[in-house]
């Protein structure tokens, strides 16, 4: 089954958005490779007819009334903000230079 | 060593509302033993001591008042897992991306404590995002198990456990997505219960596996614990997987289970729970375990739950693959570190490089497992396969509970292992889930309560009783039952046999 080589592991990390560094990848990558290779043993299992679990408590949708009560003030809010300019959130730039 | 902080929060509660001692002495006591032993211990990332002892004064002044108290447990002092939001304390999951984060709210858990009197002295350590099962995933230290300072106290919930068992405080709230609770409660002698999925509120709870979390009681008696459920426990409008049902009469059952008579109570011993993984003198002390309920007049029966082999393997796909999407939200834009804030960087840059400074190597192992799982291609081989997983056991559990009324396992495959053993090795770490797993996989009860000491090294084994959902008095019985009859046995209470700790100066 699996066999993670360090450029997938590269792709998964880009996916994740993490910027791990060379000595990761030399080390994820056969962790993640015996990682995977012990849970691929769930495909032993003969499932075909199973229907899947996602919740162990049966889920159902909840409504309740849409009444306005208090929540946190813009100040609570911003108060753990890595960067906050005129009583907003800053976040570095989300298009590309040539955009 | 100090009677106030070995005692039991029962006991602690009582003197308490009849006036025999303040809350403040017995918070102060705590406050104490932790400064004495804490740099030793490290179980607290970080100490509340003006919170603790001005909730203290409240409870104080209503015993003195002559008011009613907030609940049986007011005024007795509590240890907090550092993955519940405390309104203006510190929150970091063990996290260095949530270093130095102050919650605006306060989790339901945390609010209904604050309700009830109970003193949260402060918080305590935990594996990163609650992975791991030694709390060595800890940015910020490693938590050393009072039965021996060389090896851990479980995890995640390390610092909780770790906290009980070196009398810094009598109760502990956790988390369980895997065994979390029950397994650092097995290492270190006391008891953990993982209640009912939905049992317990899961709001201002950081989510790691939103299917599999449960927080739930942590102590050193079975009463002490089943009074902290029911302080915790009950529906949330605020959580949407709460369950809207009345909180199982727990504490009743344990009382119940304290007169020492189980007959009547079908005990089933799970036959795949044994094997190579399997310390020699943790399975002795089962054994044991399931004589004395014998005595007790439990019929005990061996029942098969053939796929709980498959919960690992299942467990370790799932688990990750929430994970990767619930950690998502580290995204370095409105809470916590951000990193490479500069030089024109763009928000995505910024992004993977606050994540990899913030997350350690576990927490991005499970992230990228979860990503590789969830991926188109692999979907069905893999996550799709293991959520079919899941049903086969939850169908093993209905069979099984079919036929009795509770199941019983060792809570861990061994002993608490050294510090450092098992940090280079993920799927060894992971084997210390074994028989926790299966319970979370179905969203049945579970707990942990202590089964003597291994004979080979003299340290703490877990018993694990399981039962059906919503049957947590079931369990809390013969968990009462069981502690009796030890330490009748052993002539005196087991968690007293852990070593004196040498006091800092």
């Amino acid at each position: 089954m699996p066999n993670i080589s360090r450029e997938e592991v590269a792709h998964l990390a880009r996916l994740a958005r993490l910027a791990v560094t060379e000595a990761e990848l030399d080390k994820f990558a056969g962790q993640l490779d015996v990682i995977l290779q012990s849970v691929a043993r769930v495909g032993e299992v003969a499932a075909d007819d199973i229907p899947p679990t996602s919740h162990a408590v049966p889920l159902r949708n909840v409504f309740r009334a849409d009444e306005i009560r208090p929540g946190l003030t813009q100040e609570q809010v911003l108060a753990g903000a890595p960067s906050v300019e005129d009583g907003r959130f800053r976040v570095p730039r989300i298009l590309g230079e040539q955009a | 060593m100090s009677n106030l902080t070995h005692s039991t929060a029962a006991d602690l509660a009582a003197k308490i509302h009849a006036g025999e001692v303040s809350s403040v002495e017995v918070t102060q006591a705590h406050l104490d033993r932790i400064a004495a032993i804490d740099s030793t211990v490290h179980a607290f990332l970080h100490v509340d001591t003006e919170g603790a002892l001005a909730a203290a004064r409240a409870v104080d002044e209503d015993v003195a008042a002559g008011r009613p108290v907030a609940s049986p447990l007011a005024g007795v002092p509590l240890a907090l897992k550092d993955v519940f939001a405390t309104k203006d304390i510190p929150t970091t999951c063990g996290s260095r991306i949530l270093e130095n984060w102050v919650p605006p709210y306060d989790a339901t858990v945390t609010r209904r404590l604050r309700e009830a009197g109970v003193v949260v002295l402060g918080k305590t350590n935990m594996d990163e995002f609650a992975m791991g099962s030694s709390t060595e995933n800890s940015a910020f230290g490693v938590t050393r198990n009072p039965w021996d300072l060389d090896r851990v106290p479980g995890g995640s919930g390390g610092g909780s456990s770790a906290s009980l068992a070196a009398f810094e405080a009598p109760l502990a709230i956790g988390t369980d997505t895997g065994g979390s609770i029950r397994q650092p409660a097995s290492v270190t002698g006391t008891v953990g219960v993982k209640p009912t999925y939905g049992g317990v509120s899961r709001y201002g709870l950081v989510a790691f596996s939103s299917s599999l979390d449960q927080g739930g009681p942590c102590a050193r008696t079975v009463l002490d614990a089943a009074l902290l459920h029911e302080v915790i426990a009950g529906h949330d409008p605020f959580d949407s997987t709460s369950i809207d049902a009345p909180v199982p009469p727990v504490v009743a059952a344990a009382r119940e289970g304290a007169a020492g008579d189980l007959r009547g109570v079908r005990v089933g011993v799970v036959r795949e729970f044994t094997g190579e993984w399997y310390q020699s003198g943790v399975l002795g002390a089962f054994e044991r375990s399931v004589e004395v309920l014998r005595e007790l007049g439990a019929e005990v029966v061996e029942v098969s739950c053939p796929n709980f082999d498959y919960a690992l393997p299942a467990y370790y796909l799932i688990a990750p693959s929430e994970a990767s999407s619930n950690l998502a939200r580290f995204d370095a834009m409105r809470y916590g570190l951000r990193v490479g804030d500069e030089r024109g960087n763009s928000a995505e840059q910024v992004m993977a490089l606050t994540r990899e400074a913030g997350f350690g190597e576990e927490v991005k192992r499970r992230i990228m497992v979860g990503t590789y799982a969830l991926s188109s291609g692999y979907y069905d081989a893999y996550y799709g396969q293991a959520q079919k997983v899941r049903t086969l056991i939850s169908r093993d559990f209905e069979r099984a509970f079919g036929e009795v009324d509770v199941l019983v396992s060792p809570t861990t495959p061994t002993t608490a292992f050294r510090i450092g053993e098992r940090v280079d090795d993920p799927v060894a770490m992971y084997r210390a889930d074994l028989c926790t797993i299966p319970a979370n996989m179905s969203g049945t009860p579970a707990m942990s309560v202590p089964a003597g000491l291994s004979e080979e090294d003299g340290l703490p084994v877990g018993l694990q009783i399981m039962a059906p959902a919503l049957q947590e008095q079931r369990m809390y019985k013969v968990a009462a039952a069981y502690e009796v009859a030890r330490d009748k046995a052993a002539g005196g209470a087991l968690i007293n046999r852990v070593p004196e700790l040498e006091v800092a100066r």
